[in-house]
């Protein structure tokens, strides 16, 4: 029978989810596009990307939304790369006990952490705004700057290390010559699940400043949602998405894999 | 010694601040009072308001952690099953750039900021005309989830003596029974651990849930605090819902590691 | 508490390797030797890898360390070149102890077993890696890089990423990477093991070369014993953390000390003999003439014959031993046949002619061709403590023993029991202990086994039946062979 035939080509197998991602991923990302170049009535129009350009909320918002997201990344390289040395360091981390506290919080929702970061600046009678956000999002974001990067240390031969010693390399340029140029993938993998996702939120920075500062995510939500504005709400998206592009392009070299692991356990 | 102090102090030190704020959160759910710091004696009524419908929005959030329940045990077990599927479909295909170009497309959704593949799906499902509810969000869920569970399954697969399931046709199994007996053995862990990482994931989500729930009043527990976020800060009750969701992740996460512990033994 | 007591035959091969009239085995002058290890031991937790090793290694010599896997020799190297610290003993390089010297300031360097080529620099950075951090000048780093990439014939290949590189050009850049700094001591932990065999081949004439234009004190580490065979100047044999024995290649393959190094080196017959008198020993019913000397008379000992040493042809009554060909297989230039003699010994021959299967032959052995070994041990001595009067506890198991009278319950005993007296059982509960076969000796009538009891005691045995390496058996002992004195 030939459905039989069919199904016992294994490489066939592929077909619903190529169908599925068709449809339910690269259909939708195409949608996008479409929708950014079209007017509410629905003819080609650059409007919205004009509009992007000359009005400038929307473009002071992403720059701010860009700072803010690069002193968020620098502030989890500074204090995650130390915390993700000191971890992959067998002697001193027996079993996986402390990367498992260090990744819990990767698994609370951003928005209960969100508001326990709230609990704390109340608690400490701190005044919420653009401290507030920067922290919180340090707090959110940490843990996804540490995995990676502890994960590409931890994967480091350690016949490299030894290697460079026997050649007359001290501790110290061990370190600088061999462990810091070889957990730059991990660094990597670090800032783009750091840096992006940064940019596009919205809830966090609405809770965090009492919405009093909005991120890049928050004016693409509040365009999105109205349905006069949802075409130029597109048109942000796609800004968005040529960003992720240009990034996720701009880090290839690494495989795959160095992405994949960050966020899983 | 001295370094090694210093190291682990560090390590202490950002634990303390990554728990603060948690820990705060808990302990206020153990006093009834309105606001955070305000500490009025130990009490379970917070809980006991939350569990017997006492608040005012208590059935909201009993109908909120219900939805969100049913939707993650759907999508993950959708998920797992496409999933798997695709994986052992995708392990078998000899064509180089179709597999490179579906695994490209698979990595997509993993990498896309959540906000994105949310608003691409409420693009797509305004587009044909579909209302958003439980249909949706399940689908939108299946959507991030599957890429998950083809990452845990490739490298069972990958890992297999390619020569088993050979041997099985060779014993006389038909492809299906020597699918069944003896390549899911080699693979269950893998969809276990996609399945658990699916659940989780829709679970967490809130992003994707906002852009693809529609307007029919459907909540789930994330999309149900956004909207009480906004409307003026966290209702004492949130607090206790907080202490059990930390300890549900706990709990999971504690299962999740003792299982790829065990796999990594192996 | 003694964790591991020493295996029986250990001690035998300490008190021999000193003996072997080589200059490497013992101190007679400070200033000849490069590299001194004295007295060193490695226990990694419970686990005792290396026990009391003496080595003494000349400046200018192609050492190898050869043994089968998990018998030390890398935890050797690596206390040398300063990655692993001793437990006991100490390590000197140039007559100064360099015991707790850290790796980075040995003069030695080290090729690694899988290269450890940094994946982030190319070829020449790789290289240049030492000399940088010398902070040598550039122009001289590069006239340095250059000639050591000459060396190894990789000129041209500056730029190359090292992940392009084929196993051996990876092998050559490692080794230019070490001898670039000039160390007075190449280490080499087994670094062909990745080679296939014609690459091994060109690699191993290479590395010999090497040797002689740099000068420099070569250390290798390998578990093949045609590699050792081929390449050093002496080789240190070692098993289960002990050398066993030292000596120039041809000593060690005509002149093996036990027959494990017999075993290990080459093909061999190995049978049981006794040594009738000087130039007399007895085997395989039959008494030969021989060459050696200085044993006790009729002292047991062990023979060695290498297949390529005995002599074989048509049925002839002027033969020393008659038999018969069991099988015959072609090795390429010659045959390698195994021949039943009538007194029922299995003995592998190899010749140039070919004889049948089933073909009557007769077998001639020269004087000059028997090695005769002293035998490491008669009987099993293990230590043991008497639980009641009709069981003792040894080898992690309760054995049952005939009744003691005048020895209390609890003391610390010695038990003694023959080779033959061990019964080794497929299932392992069925015996008083268990272990796993660990060595096997075959000895032309029957096998000759190392059993390694879990509590990690060593006892031999001596059976007719086949086992094979790794096996998990059950120990059990006749009560009336358990042999019982006091500690």
């Amino acid at each position: 029978m030939d459905l039989q035939k069919f199904v016992a080509k294994r490489s066939n197998w592929t077909i619903p989810y190529a169908l599925f991602l068709a449809f339910f991923v690269v259909l939708p990302l195409i949608l996008i596009g479409v929708y950014a170049f079209r007017n509410t009535e629905g003819s080609f129009t650059l409007q919205n990307f004009t509009r992007f350009f000359t009005q400038s909320e929307a473009l002071n918002t992403f720059i701010y939304s860009v700072g803010i997201a690069l002193i968020t990344t620098l502030l989890c390289i500074l204090f995650g790369y130390p915390a993700a040395y000191i971890l992959s360091n067998a002697e001193l981390t027996r079993g996986r006990t402390l990367i498992l506290l260090f990744i819990l919080p990767m698994w609370i929702n951003v928005l209960m952490r969100s508001l326990a970061t709230v609990a704390l600046f109340d608690f400490m009678h701190l005044k919420l705004g653009e401290g507030a956000l920067i922290f919180g999002l340090c707090y959110d974001f940490l843990p996804f700057m540490i995995y990676p990067i502890y994960n590409t240390i931890q994967k480091i031969d350690k016949s490299y290390i030894e290697a460079a010693q026997d050649l007359g390399a001290t501790r110290l340029q061990v370190f600088l010559k061999v462990i810091w140029p070889l957990s730059i993938p991990g660094i990597v993998s670090g800032i783009m699940m750091v840096f992006l996702p940064t940019i596009s939120t919205f809830a966090i920075s609405e809770i965090l400043t009492l919405n009093n500062k909005r991120l890049f995510g928050s004016i693409i939500q509040d365009n999105m949602m109205m349905s006069d504005t949802m075409n130029y709400g597109a048109a942000l998206s796609l800004i968005m998405l040529i960003i992720i592009a240009v990034t996720s392009f701009a880090t290839r070299t690494q495989n795959d894999n160095d992405l994949n692991d960050g966020g899983l356990i | 010694m001295m370094k090694k102090i210093l190291a682990k102090s560090y390590l202490y030190l950002l634990l303390l601040v990554l728990y603060a704020p948690i820990a705060i959160i808990i302990l206020f759910s153990f006093t009834n009072s309105k606001s955070i710091g305000d500490w009025r004696g130990f009490s379970l009524d917070l809980y006991a308001n939350m569990f017997t419908g006492q608040a005012a929005h208590s059935t909201t959030i009993a109908r909120a952690v219900v939805n969100t329940l049913v939707i993650a045990v759907a999508a993950a077990a959708i998920s797992t099953l496409l999933g798997t599927i695709a994986a052992v479909g995708i392990f078998n295909m000899r064509n180089r750039n179709l597999r490179q170009a579906i695994q490209f497309t698979n990595n997509i959704p993993m990498i896309n900021p959540d906000i994105i593949t949310g608003i691409s799906l409420f693009l797509l499902f305004v587009s044909i005309g579909i209302s958003g509810g439980y249909i949706t969000v399940t689908l939108a869920h299946v959507a991030f989830c599957t890429p998950y569970v083809v990452l845990n399954v490739m490298p069972r697969l990958a890992r297999m003596n390619p020569n088993i399931y050979e041997a099985a046709l060779d014993l006389g199994a038909t492809p299906m029974t020597a699918f069944r007996k003896v390549i899911i053995p080699e693979i269950k862990p893998g969809m276990v651990s996609g399945f658990l990482l699916s659940f989780t994931l829709s679970i967490d989500d809130f992003a994707v849930t906002l852009f693809t729930k529609g307007s029919n009043g459907l909540e789930t527990l994330s999309t149900y605090i956004y909207a009480d976020a906004r409307k003026g800060g966290l209702t004492p009750e949130l607090r206790c819902l907080a202490a059990v969701i930390f300890l549900t992740v706990l709990v999971l996460l504690l299962v999740f590691n003792r299982r790829s512990n065990r796999l990594a033994k192996q | 508490m003694s964790l591991s007591p020493k295996p029986i035959s250990g001690e035998d091969c300490t008190r021999r390797a000193p003996d072997i009239p080589l200059a490497d085995k013992r101190k007679s002058n400070d200033k000849a030797y490069i590299i001194e290890i004295d007295h060193v031991s490695k226990w990694f937790g419970e686990k005792q890898v290396l026990d009391d090793v003496s080595l003494f290694i000349r400046k200018g010599e192609f050492v190898t360390i050869l043994g089968p896997s998990g018998c030390g020799k890398t935890t050797l190297l690596r206390i040398l070149a300063g990655f692993n610290m001793p437990t006991d003993g100490r390590v000197l390089m140039n007559g100064s102890d360099i015991t707790d010297v850290p790796p980075f300031e040995r003069p030695m360097n080290t090729v690694f077993q899988r290269y450890a080529l940094f994946p982030h620099l190319n070829v020449y950075e790789n290289i240049a890696f030492g000399l940088k951090l010398k902070k040598e000048d550039e122009d001289s780093i590069d006239r340095q890089v250059r000639r050591v990439l000459k060396i190894v014939g990789l000129t041209d290949y500056e730029e190359r990423d090292v992940d392009s590189l084929s196993g051996g050009q990876q092998q050559r850049v490692a080794i230019a990477r070490a001898i670039i700094n000039r160390p007075q001591v190449l280490l080499l932990d087994e670094p062909l093991a990745a080679l296939d065999l014609k690459m091994r081949k060109d690699m191993q004439m290479e590395l010999k070369q090497m040797h002689k234009d740099l000068g420099i004190t070569f250390i290798y580490v390998t578990h093949d014993q045609e590699e050792a065979l081929t390449l050093s100047d002496t080789i240190v044999v070692m098993n289960k953390g002990r050398i066993q024995q030292i000596g120039r290649p041809t000593d060690i393959y005509n002149e093996p000390v036990n027959p494990f190094v017999a075993d290990f080196i080459g093909d061999s017959n190995i049978l049981n003999g006794i040594m009738v008198e000087d130039h007399k020993v007895l085997f395989m019913y039959h008494e030969f003439e021989c060459v050696d000397e200085g044993f006790q008379p009729n002292e047991h000992v062990d023979v060695v014959l290498r297949p390529e040493d005995i002599y074989i042809m048509a049925r002839n009554a002027n033969a020393m031993i008659n038999g018969k060909v069991s099988a015959c297989i072609f090795k390429g230039v010659h045959y390698e046949m195994t021949v039943v003699t009538d007194r029922g010994y299995e003995l592998i021959i190899q010749d140039y002619n070919m004889f049948e299967v089933g073909q009557e032959v007769s077998l001639i052995i020269k004087p000059s061709d028997i090695h005769v070994m002293h035998r490491e041990r008669f009987s099993n001595t293990v230590k043991a403590v008497l639980k009641d009067s009709t069981h003792v506890e040894m080898l992690g198991g309760i054995f049952e023993c005939e009744p003691q009278e005048d020895i209390e319950a609890g003391t610390d005993v010695t038990v003694n029991f023959g080779f033959d007296d061990v019964e080794l059982m497929d299932y392992s509960d069925e015996g008083a202990a268990t272990g796993t076969v660990s060595f096997i000796l075959y000895k032309g009538n029957h096998y000759h086994l190392t059993v390694t009891s879990d509590s990690g005691e060593d006892i031999f045995v001596n059976t007719s039946e086949v086992w094979d390496d790794g096996d998990m058996v059950g120990i059990k002992i006749l009560p009336q062979a358990v042999k019982i004195s006091k500690a």
